[in-house]
C-alpha cells in the first residue's frame, strides 16, 4: 500500500515535470519570427500571399493563449505536428527512428550494467591485485576519452581493420531486427560497447567501492564465521547490500545515457531518434526539434521512477521516505 | 583557525598534539606528500607541457610555415586528392583540404584548454556559493536548492546543448555556458555535504558567539575547510570540460569550422579515417593525453590530502584495513600523538 502511495506520488511529479519541459519546448516556437520558417517551408521566392497563408496554416497568427491550447490539444493527441524541413508527419519519423534507437539502448544498457557491476565485483574481492589495476586503467581511459571518439577508434580499429581482412560480420550503419538476429547483432556490436563504455567505466569504479566498503561490515564477518562459502558471501550477502547506492545512481546516469545515444547514433549513422535530432537542429527543424525533446524528458521521468521504485525494492527503509 | 585571544588552558595531551602545526600547514603537508607520488607529477609535467604547446601554436605555425586554416593543395594532398601522410613537411599528417594537422592540433588545444579552464572555473564558484549557502542555512533554502541541484543533475546535458545551439546558434559562449551550467551541481552536492557536517563544529558555533555574521562564518571559517574538496572535485572536472566541448564540437553545436577544435577536427576525421589514420589517431591522442593527466593528478591531489586512502599505484603494499603509522593525519596532526589523546582521534576518525 505505501508502495502505492510512493509510486502515485511520483507519477503526479513526473507529469508536473513533463508539463514544464512542454511549456519550455512551446516557447521555443518562438525563438525563431514567423515570417521565417513561413519563408523555410514556402522554397524559394515565395510571393506575400504564399507566406501569409503557411503562417495561418501554422496558427502562427493567433494569438499566444490560443497558441498554447492548440500546441497542448496537439500534444494530448500525440500529434507532433509535420517537419518543417519536408512536410512529413512527425510521427512517421519518430515510428521510423524508435525501433533503431531502442535497439541502441537496450543492448547498451545491458552491456553497461554486466560489465559495469562484473568488472566491480572482480575487482573488489581481488582488490589491489592485477585484475585490479588492469581495470583501474580501463576505467581511466573510459572516463578520459569522449563517447565519440571510443566510437571512432571501434570503427578504425574494429570495422575497418576486420573488414580489409575480409571478415564482414560486423558492420556500420542499422539493420533491423527482422532481417536476422544474428546480423542485428553484427551491426550493433560495436554501437553497444561504445555507449556502454563510459558508462560502464563509472559504474565498476562505483560498484567497487561500495563492494570493498561493505565487506569490511561486521554482519559479513558473521556470515564468514557461520561458515559459508565465500561465493555464498560475496553475492548472497555483500552484493546484494552493495547494490543500493548504485542503483540509486542510475537515475542521475539516465540523462548521460541519452547524451551517449546521440553521439553514438551519429557516429554509426543509425538513423534514430538522436541523429535525426542533431540534423534537425542544424535544419531549425522546430517541430522535429521539440517532439524529440518531449520524448527525452518523458524517458527519463520514466526511467526515474522505475530506478526508484527498484531502489524501494531493494531496501525496505527508502520506502516511508 | 580562529583565535579568540583567550588564554587556552587545555588539557597537556591536546596541548602536544598543537604542537607540531605550527609552521606546517595543512597545503605544505600536502604539497610534500604530492611531491612523492611520481604520477602525478609526470602529469602536472604533462600538463604544463600542453599549455607551453598551446601558447607556442603560432610558433609552431611558423617553423612548420603552415598556417592553422591555410589549405595547401598542391603539398597537403596527393595528385589524387588523399592527405599525405605524417613527414617531414606535414609532421603529423594532413587533412581532407590540405591543412596541417600538428598546427590545428595545437591551435585546437588552445580552445579546449580555454574551455576546460574557464568553465570549471565559472561551475566552481557558482558551486562552492550555491553548496555553501544550502548547507549553512538549511531548512527550505537547503529543500529549494537540493532539489535544484538534483534535477540539474538527472538533466540530459546533451538535450539542453542541443535545444540551446538550436535557439541561439552554436558558438563558443554558448558552449561555455551550458558546460559551467552542468558542472556547478556535482560540486555544489559536495559542498553542501561537507558544510552540514562542519557547521555543527564548535569553532563555528564560537565563531557565532563572538558575533560573526554568516557569510563571514561561511567564507572564512567553513570555506578553507573545504578547499581541499573543491581543488579535487575542479581539477577532475576540467577534463569533462574538455570532453564536453569536444562531443558538443562533434555534433556541430560547438566551435564552428574553420576554426580548429579538438572536437571538429575529430568531426572531419570520421569521414576520412579509412584512408588517413593519422587524422583520427592523432588528435584522438592529443585530447586522451590531455583529459588522462588532469585525472590522474586530480587523484593524486585526492590522495595528498588525504593519505589515508589507498593508493592503487603506491610502491610499498600496505595490507587492507591498516592504517598508516607514524605519518600525518588529514589536520596535520600527527597520528603517533593523535594515539596518545584518544578522545579527540576518536571523534576525528568519527567525522572522516
Amino acid at each position: 500500500m505505501r508502495l502505492l502511495i510512493f509510486l502515485i506520488r511520483r507519477v503526479l511529479a513526473g507529469i508536473v515535470v513533463l508539463w514544464a519541459v512542454s511549456l519550455g519546448a512551446f516557447l521555443l516556437f518562438f525563438t525563431r519570427p514567423a515570417l521565417s520558417v513561413a519563408r523555410q517551408i514556402a522554397g524559394k521566392e515565395p510571393t506575400a500571399a504564399e507566406l501569409e497563408l503557411i503562417t495561418k496554416r501554422l496558427g502562427l497568427d493567433e494569438p499566444l493563449p490560443v497558441q498554447y491550447w492548440q500546441f497542448l490539444d496537439r500534444l494530448l493527441h500525440f500529434n507532433f505536428g509535420y517537419s518543417y524541413a519536408n512536410g512529413e508527419s512527425v510521427n512517421t519519423i519518430l515510428a521510423q527512428d524508435l525501433p533503431r534507437t531502442a535497439s541502441v539502448v537496450v543492448g547498451g544498457v545491458v552491456l553497461w550494467l554486466i560489465v559495469g557491476l562484473g568488472v566491480g565485483i572482480l575487482s573488489a574481492t581481488r582488490a589491489r591485485g592485477l585484475f585490479d589495476r588492469l581495470a583501474t586503467v580501463g576505467v581511466l581511459i573510459g572516463l578520459s576519452l569522449p563517447t565519440f571518439v571510443i566510437g571512432e577508434l571501434l570503427l578504425w580499429g574494429v570495422f575497418l581493420q576486420l573488414n580489409e581482412r575480409g571478415f564482414t560480420w560486423i558492420q556500420n550503419g542499422y539493420v533491423g531486427l527482422s532481417q536476422g538476429i544474428v546480423p542485428w547483432i553484427g551491426h550493433m556490436i560495436l554501437p553497444w560497447i561504445t555507449l556502454a563504455s563510459v558508462e560502464a567505466a563509472i559504474y565498476s569504479r562505483l560498484s567497487r567501492t561500495s563492494l570493498l566498503e561493505t565487506l569490511g561490515e561486521d554482519f559479513i564477518r558473521t556470515a564468514r564465521a557461520k561458515g559459508l562459502s565465500e561465493r555464498r558471501v560475496i553475492f548472497r550477502h555483500a552484493v546484494r547490500a552493495s547494490l543500493t547506492p548504485v542503483v540509486s545512481q542510475l537515475g542521475i546516469d539516465v540523462g548521460t545515457l541519452l547524451g551517449g545515444v546521440v553521439v553514438t547514433e551519429t557516429v554509426f549513422s543509425i538513423g534514430g531518434l538522436g541523429q535525426d535530432s542533431v540534423l534537425a537542429i542544424d535544419q531549425g527543424n522546430l517541430p522535429v526539434i521539440i517532439a524529440f525533446v518531449l520524448i527525452a524528458a518523458l524517458f527519463v521521468v520514466t526511467a526515474n521512477i522505475v530506478v526508484d521504485l527498484c531502489y524501494a525494492l531493494l531496501d525496505p527503509r527508502v520506502r516511508i521516505a | 583557525m580562529t583565535s579568540f585571544g583567550l588564554d587556552p588552558r587545555v588539557h597537556a595531551a591536546t596541548a602536544a598534539r598543537e604542537v607540531p602545526d605550527v609552521g606546517s600547514s595543512q597545503w605544505r603537508l600536502t604539497w610534500r606528500r604530492l611531491r612523492r607520488n611520481k604520477i602525478a607529477l609526470v602529469c602536472a609535467g604533462v600538463i604544463v607541457i600542453t599549455v607551453g604547446l598551446a601558447i607556442a601554436a603560432p610558433a609552431f605555425a611558423g617553423i612548420t610555415g603552415h598556417a592553422a586554416n591555410q589549405q595547401y593543395p598542391n603539398t597537403g594532398l596527393s595528385a589524387d586528392g588523399i592527405p599525405v601522410g605524417p613527414g617531414r613537411t606535414f609532421w603529423l599528417g594532413a587533412d581532407q583540404l590540405g591543412r596541417d594537422l600538428f598546427v590545428r592540433i595545437l591551435y585546437g588545444a588552445r580552445i579546449s584548454l580555454f574551455v576546460g579552464v574557464v568553465a570549471t572555473a565559472i561551475g566552481t564558484v557558482a558551486g562552492v556559493g550555491v553548496g555553501l549557502v544550502a548547507g549553512y542555512f538549511g531548512g527550505w533554502i537547503d529543500m529549494v536548492l537540493s532539489r535544484f541541484i538534483d534535477s540539474v543533475l538527472a538533466f540530459p546535458y546533451i538535450v539542453l546543448g542541443l535545444a540551446l545551439a538550436a535557439v541561439f546558434g552554436p558558438s563558443l559562449l554558448i558552449v561555455m555556458g551550458v558546460i559551467a551550467f552542468f558542472s556547478w551541481a556535482g560540486i555544489a552536492r559536495v559542498v553542501r555535504g561537507q558544510t552540514l557536517a562542519i557547521k555543527e563544529r564548535e569553532y563555528i558555533e564560537a565563531a557565532r558567539s563572538i558575533g560573526a555574521g554568516p557569510l563571514r562564518i561561511m567564507f572564512l571559517d567553513i570555506l578553507p575547510n573545504l578547499m581541499g574538496p573543491v581543488l579535487v572535485l575542479a581539477t577532475l572536472s576540467i577534463p569533462q570540460a574538455i570532453i564536453f566541448e569536444a562531443t558538443l564540437s562533434f555534433l556541430g553545436l560547438g566551435v564552428q569550422p574553420p576554426t580548429a577544435s579538438w572536437g571538429n577536427i575529430l568531426a572531419g576525421a570520421q569521414e576520412y579515417y579509412t584512408v588517413a589514420w593519422w587524422y583520427l589517431v592523432f588528435p584522438a591522442l592529443a585530447l586522451l593525453v590531455t583529459t588522462l593527466a588532469f585525472n590522474l593528478l586530480g587523484d593524486g591531489i585526492r590522495d595528498a590530502l588525504d593519505p589515508t586512502t589507498q593508493r592503487l599505484f603506491a610502491v610499498r603494499r600496505k595490507p587492507r584495513g591498516s592504517r598508516p603509522r607514524g605519518g600525518v593525519r588529514w589536520d596535520g596532526s600527527r597520528l603517533a600523538d593523535a594515539a596518545a589523546a584518544p578522545g579527540a582521534a576518536g571523534t576525528e576518525a568519527g567525522e572522516r
